[in-house]
């Protein structure tokens, strides 16, 4: 194979450990480490200020997250490459044999136990689906994405996993992938009709979709729709979750004091309605200053997506940056009462060891992308072989 | 050295991104605006929203005042009511506790069927009510066993108490649940031991002595359950009420008056067991809630008289008795009357529930002649030595007016004429003076009008115009129905209280008191002069005087011997049912074999000392049998009252207190 690109100075054909620890991104991971300590905090207080039993357990996994962390981001970017298919299929593997006992079994989990973690398939999917469109993409020519064959396998890379996770029935992770999908066929290249075209016909066939809608469905879109109507039924979440939030006001009802929280009128507020509980008690204040520790946190990742030179690494950083943006958003828009709810958590502060694993592998992707930032990577993810 | 066509994916890519970027970015500021719209735009909305979340107001209800007679006895009060609840979470075995709790005190079978099946319907931190009025031996049994216990709770609430029962309830009224009508928007009307007063002093008191409920706010959580108790407004108790009344002489009057002429046994006596077993009635309906039956004087089993009897400081106007029999144990309202126990209440044919001394209104009779008098004094129409040739009887046109003397009086003087109550003087007197005069002296003297005393449901009575007639009748005035009126019949009704009233101005030298029967602080504005001649009243008290110490009075009865003062007054007797020319001529049936409701009136009106006279005393039996039954009910009462006057100036003596149902031994 030509070795060209590897003697280029800007490019050294292999980066030792030593250079690697120097290339990753501290500030980041300083970021990280703030977000996840007002977790903490957070969690600290919804146990009426112990450290038991969620705030020590989330330290202690964020902990182990930040070595998986590291560890990914070491990995040769080349190596994720020609592993991504492998991931894709093996999380496809784990995600039907999960789907599919959960099925046939009375009550079969939906997760596997690591000992810390408890993984779920879905939520290993989105990452492994990032992985599998970044590398089928990075082969793709601008003018070989423009042609609409060359979008059958990346549909079906994006909706296989959909479905079946559709089945659980679980809108919310369905949504994420789709939506994780598509944002990387948009950074890839596929031209703007057809999103529109997809979008228009997608618009067009929701009074179809709503005949096909079992009651207990259209009740729950209803009720986001107007949740004051159900005060005391499904409404009843995200009512208090308002009350919460808007009692607030601009500076909270302070550290420990919230009492919508404290007083249990507010749900999950461990671990989907966490940010609920944040703008209780440190007001407008507090939840803007997160909100701007996860813009700078996501604008890490699209710097990192713009400086890289391959077109893997840019779609891997930015993919992943996008899932990562859809949890927040999702998880703070429901809560706000912007969108129905959905089981969708916090990255990084709300409890759950599934949900800050796949934060912490994301922002590994991330920062390995910001690593093999120069790596020049051929089209077949090999050695260059032009 | 690039691959052209990696660089096109690379602006793409670029181009993208920075799109993707600035969409990302306007969405975290959706999430920014929807932040400031909620916690900003919206926040108060949601603060209130919060706090009505987080708080349940909790109201402490605020204690009653108290009534207290002249002295300082307790004539209304409250008593530590204790009771236990049973909070279920609190026990892992709510059946074994109530049997624990049924080893300790008595729990109907009801009342545990009950307890199970509010505890089935309440959250499980709610208690629940297993027994109230429990004794404090009770409770000490259940404060010792409490470990054996679980989930049970001493609660203390407080009970309106009435010592004196009925023989104050026409005063004191009676509390008791706030119906719907009676909730004005206060929430401590609608706590659910909340009492309200029904009636008498408690009603007309009410908002003094219900004081202002404390309120406290208690934050609870989600499921309701209590997390803390926040300080509050402790509230106000509520205000004292001071008396002008007597009790002791309250209770006096009460059962003097109720006991009449009958005495006053108790059941187990021999006596009562013969006269029972005679009447085949059972006891209960004929044994006094003390415990005695009231026997007359062919031993037999008699109910107690209804009427009235009022002692009023003749000076300033205070209260010092005012006793309407029968009465009834205010004290039941508290706990619940039965709708049994209410049904007889409202169809007793005495009319418990009604205050006879302010709400019966009754012919005055004789008692009315001092008006008529005294119009005729003022008047000039009679003089002092002015006479009368009584014989009996007065004709006017073809109708004739009998004297209540078959055979007439004979010639008598205005004192005379007071002296032996004759008809036919009055019938002159009210004939020569007019309808006009007697009505204008009625009404100076507090007839026919309220006089605002401190109780609900006071009448008016009636002293008839010739334009009431006309109004209310539509008929002109006959000169007939003026004689009529001269002699306190027809048309003329009073109250007890007016009587006692117009006794009271007829003897403090022409001063018109208002009857009171609240302690004032400061004295009043001095009492309005009448403008009536003092030797026009003078001869109208010595008339009054001769009734009881003359030698042809006709309540001579009255005297009090050995007393050391006089005592001054006036009978009447008031009839119920027309005497017919049949009776007249073959002899009238005696009062007494009448049916009760067709006998006569009773009244006495009189004043003590008749020389400096400090008590005015108003007795009024209804279907009494004449005033002679009134007389010495009326006599015993004032003969009491100027007795504890003597108690009253030597300060050394203890004032007794009378429990109920002990009744004072009658020295009459």
């Amino acid at each position: 194979m030509a070795t060209g690109m590897q003697s280029n100075s800007l490019n050294p054909p292999e980066l030792t450990l030593g250079i690697k620890l120097q290339q990753i991104n501290w500030g980041l991971i300083l970021l990280l480490t703030l977000i996840a300590s007002v977790g903490f905090a957070m969690l600290y207080s919804a146990a009426n200020g112990s450290w038991t039993p969620w705030a020590m357990r989330q330290a202690i996994r964020f902990g182990v997250g930040l070595v998986i962390t590291l560890g990914i981001a070491l990995v040769d970017l080349r190596f994720l490459m020609r592993w991504a298919y492998a991931f894709y299929f093996l999380s496809l593997g784990l995600l039907g044999v999960v789907e599919i006992a959960g099925e046939i079994g009375m009550g079969a989990q939906r997760w596997i136990d690591l000992g810390v973690f408890r993984l779920q398939p879905s939520e290993l999917m989105k990452l492994a689906l990032v992985l599998a469109l970044a590398r089928y993409f990075h082969r793709q020519t601008f003018e070989e994405v423009g042609r609409i064959r060359s979008l059958f396998v990346p549909l079906v890379l994006v909706f296989a996993p959909a479905i079946l996770v559709l089945r659980q029935p679980d809108l919310g992770t369905a949504g994420m992938i789709i939506l994780g999908g598509g944002a990387i066929f948009f950074l890839a290249g596929v031209r703007i009709w057809k999103f529109v075209t997809v979008l228009v016909l997608g618009l067009s066939a929701i009074p179809i979709g709503w005949q096909f809608l079992h009651n207990y469905q259209k009740n729950r879109i209803l009720t986001f729709l107007n949740p004051e109507n159900d005060p005391l039924g499904a409404g009843y979440h995200i009512l208090q979750s308002k009350i919460a939030l808007g009692s607030g006001g601009l500076f909270g009802k302070g550290f420990l004091q919230g009492s919508q929280s404290h007083l249990n009128f507010l749900p999950e507020k461990q671990t989907d309605f966490i940010f609920t509980m944040l703008a209780e008690e440190l007001g407008l204040a507090g939840a803007l200053f997160l909100l701007l520790l996860y813009v700078l946190a996501l604008g890490y990742g699209f710097a990192i997506a713009l400086r890289c030179s391959s077109q893997f690494g840019r779609l891997l950083a930015l993919g992943t940056t996008t899932t990562l943006f859809l949890y927040m958003f999702i998880n703070i828009a429901m809560v706000m009462g912007l969108i129905p709810v959905v089981g969708v958590p916090l990255p990084l502060i709300s409890y759950g060891g599934t949900a800050m694993l796949t934060a912490m592998i994301g922002f590994g992707l991330i920062i390995n992308c910001y690593v093999h930032r120069d790596i020049e990577i051929g089209r077949q993810g090999f050695e260059d072989e032009d | 050295m690039k691959n052209p066509k990696d660089q096109d994916t690379k602006r793409a890519f670029t181009r993208r991104s920075l799109l993707l970027g600035a969409g990302q970015l306007g969405l975290v500021g959706a999430l920014g605006a929807r932040l400031y719209y909620l916690q900003v735009v919206e926040a108060d909305r949601y603060r209130t929203l919060s706090e009505e979340n987080q708080f349940n107001l909790e109201l402490l209800p605020p204690t009653r005042g108290l009534i207290l007679d002249r002295h300082g006895i307790l004539v209304a009060s409250n008593e530590d009511n204790f009771r236990v609840d049973l909070v279920p979470e609190q026990t892992s075995d709510v059946r074994g506790t109530i049997n624990a709790l049924r080893q300790v005190v008595h729990v109907d079978d009801w009342d545990v069927k009950r307890v199970l099946k509010e505890i089935s319907r309440k959250r499980s931190f709610v208690p629940v009510t297993v027994v109230e009025n429990l004794t404090r031996e009770d409770i000490s049994r259940v404060a010792v066993n409490a470990p054996y216990l679980p989930g049970i709770r001493i609660e203390e609430g407080r009970s309106r108490v009435y010592p004196y029962g009925s023989r104050a309830v026409n005063i004191t009224g009676y509390v008791a649940a706030v119906s719907d009508t009676e909730l004005t928007g206060d929430p401590v009307l609608e706590l659910p031991d909340f009492r309200i007063g029904k009636s008498g002093i408690e009603k007309l008191y009410d908002k003094e002595m219900r004081g202002s409920a404390g309120r406290r706010q208690v934050e609870v959580n989600a499921l309701g359950r209590i997390i803390r108790k926040l300080p509050g407004d402790e509230g106000q108790p509520g205000k004292n009420v001071h008396l002008t009344l007597d009790m002791n002489l309250q209770t006096f009057a009460h059962e003097r008056l109720e006991r009449g002429s009958s005495e006053r046994v108790p059941v187990a006596d021999i006596r009562v067991q013969e006269a029972l077993a005679r009447s085949g009635v059972p006891k209960r309906y004929l044994e006094n809630d003390d415990g005695t039956v009231f026997l007359d004087k062919g031993g037999n089993i008699v109910q107690g008289e209804s009427g009235a009897a009022i002692v009023m400081d003749v000076h300033t106007g205070e209260i010092l008795t005012i006793a309407s029999t029968p009465g009834f144990d205010p004290n039941n309202f508290n706990k619940g009357l039965s709708a049994r126990d209410w049904e007889n209440l409202l169809s007793n044919p005495r009319h418990p529930l009604t205050n006879k001394a302010i709400a019966g209104t009754y012919p005055p009779g004789s008692t009315f002649k001092m008006i008529v008098a005294l119009a005729a004094l003022e008047a000039g129409v009679i003089g002092p030595e002015t006479e009368v040739y009584c014989n009996g009887h007065t004709d006017l046109g073809n109708a004739r007016f009998h004297c209540w003397k078959r055979w007439g009086h004979g010639k008598m003087d205005v004192m005379d004429a007071l002296e032996q109550s004759c008809d036919v003087y009055f019938y002159e007197a009210a004939k020569r003076v007019g309808i006009d005069r007697i009505s204008e002296m009625a009404r100076r003297f507090g007839l026919g009008e309220t006089l605002e005393i401190e109780l609900p449901g006071e009448r008016n009575g009636l002293i008839p115009t010739r334009e009431w007639k006309l109004a209310v009748r539509g008929e002109r005035w006959q000169k007939g129905e003026t004689l009529i009126t001269g002699i306190g019949q027809g048309f003329v009704l009073v109250t007890p209280l007016q009587l006692a009233v117009m006794t009271a101005r007829l003897v403090n030298g022409g001063y018109a008191v208002k009857p009171s029967l609240i302690q004032r602080q400061a004295s009043d504005a001095p009492v309005p002069k009448m403008n009536v001649s003092r030797g026009n009243l003078a001869y109208v008290l010595e008339g009054m005087r001769r009734v009881v110490n003359g030698a042809h009075g006709s309540a001579r009865s009255a005297k009090i011997p050995e007393s050391g003062f006089q005592v001054g007054g006036k009978t009447g007797t008031a009839q119920v049912r027309r005497i017919t020319k049949a009776e007249r001529a073959t002899g009238v049936i005696q009062n007494e074999d009448l049916p009760w409701r067709e006998r006569d009136h009773g009244l006495f009106v009189g004043y003590a000392p008749a020389d400096a006279p400090r008590y005015a005393v108003a007795v009024v039996l209804e279907h009494g049998g004449g005033s002679k039954y009134a007389v010495p009910i009326a006599r015993d009462i004032l003969a009491r009252a100027m007795t504890a006057d003597g108690f009253e100036a030597s300060e050394a003596e203890p004032v007794e207190i009378l429990p109920q149902g002990q009744p004072d031994t009658d020295q009459g």
